[in-house]
């Protein structure tokens, strides 16, 4: 067990313990600032994963900007006469048994499959291949993701706008 | 065992995805599902990226990894429209009470 390791399962419980409280708390702010650590969680793995683009964007975009929507949406949408923002839920009990199911069942196939692992050499900064990947294999894509951001962009606004009357 | 290898990541990944469908599931706040949403595409880049490095794939992986990053901002932008929509019309966000697409 190395320092690789370590800092492995230190992230993994940060990511899994905060995505956990997550999805438990009642309170619907608490669990906008849980998510912030899931997101960090979830960077640092990729940051071990050798993905040292993917994490800062991961940062940037999803708590600089998808988090903050998110809460931005809590606050939007709650009377916030008391400090208890709460949200109820329901079907705890069969919705625990079945994804507990079939979280036991993903969990099994992936440690009994045999997966052909053989590490490929990721480089040490991936910003500058991930750079000529973009404009050569995945321009096609990249256009069409720059089209949909903007169409989201002006879609979402004309949706959320208030209706001058 | 002990020792990190692809298949903790890929545990890690699953138990992340069964988390985010249970909150999806459970919860009535339409804010809150989208949370559960976010964990499960988090779960699916963790694959993605796991598999890029593991599998001898090249860079492909992260390339996927950053479009789906930039999938869930375009969703949650366009999520959070319908809901204030949604809640200014009918006064709460709750899923399981709102049945009707107008008043």
């Amino acid at each position: 067990m190395n320092f690789y390791d370590i800092i492995f399962y230190i992230f993994a419980a940060i990511t899994l313990l905060s995505a956990l409280f997550v999805v438990t708390t009642r309170n619907i702010v608490h669990s906008a600032f849980y998510l912030l650590f899931t997101f960090f969680g979830v960077a640092g793995i990729y940051v071990l994963l050798g993905a040292d683009f993917i994490a800062i964007s991961q940062i940037l975009i999803y708590v600089g900007g998808i988090l903050i929507l998110l809460l931005f949406g809590v606050m939007l949408t709650n009377k916030i006469t008391n400090v208890e923002i709460r949200t109820g839920t329901v079907h705890m009990l069969p919705a625990a048994i079945a994804t507990g199911i079939f979280m036991g069942a993903v969990v099994a196939v992936m440690v009994w499959t045999e997966w052909k692992s053989e590490p490929s050499v990721i480089p040490l900064t991936t910003t500058k291949d991930i750079g000529h990947l973009l404009l050569t294999d995945y321009v096609l894509i990249f256009e069409l993701l720059g089209i949909l951001l903007l169409v989201a962009l002006i879609g979402a606004a004309s949706i959320a706008r208030r209706d001058e009357e | 065992m002990l020792h990190v290898g692809l298949t903790h990541f890929l545990i890690v990944s699953a138990i992340l995805f069964s988390l985010g469908i249970y909150g999806i599931v459970t919860r009535k706040n339409a804010v809150m599902v989208l949370m559960g949403i976010e964990l499960v595409l988090n779960s699916a880049n963790i694959n993605f990226i796991a598999f890029s490095k593991y599998g001898n794939f090249g860079l492909g992986g992260q390339v996927i990894a950053l479009f789906v990053i930039v999938l869930a901002a375009a969703e949650a932008a366009i999520a959070l429209a319908i809901v204030l929509n949604i809640y200014k019309t009918f006064s709460n966000v709750n899923v399981d009470e709102i049945d009707h697409l107008k008043e």
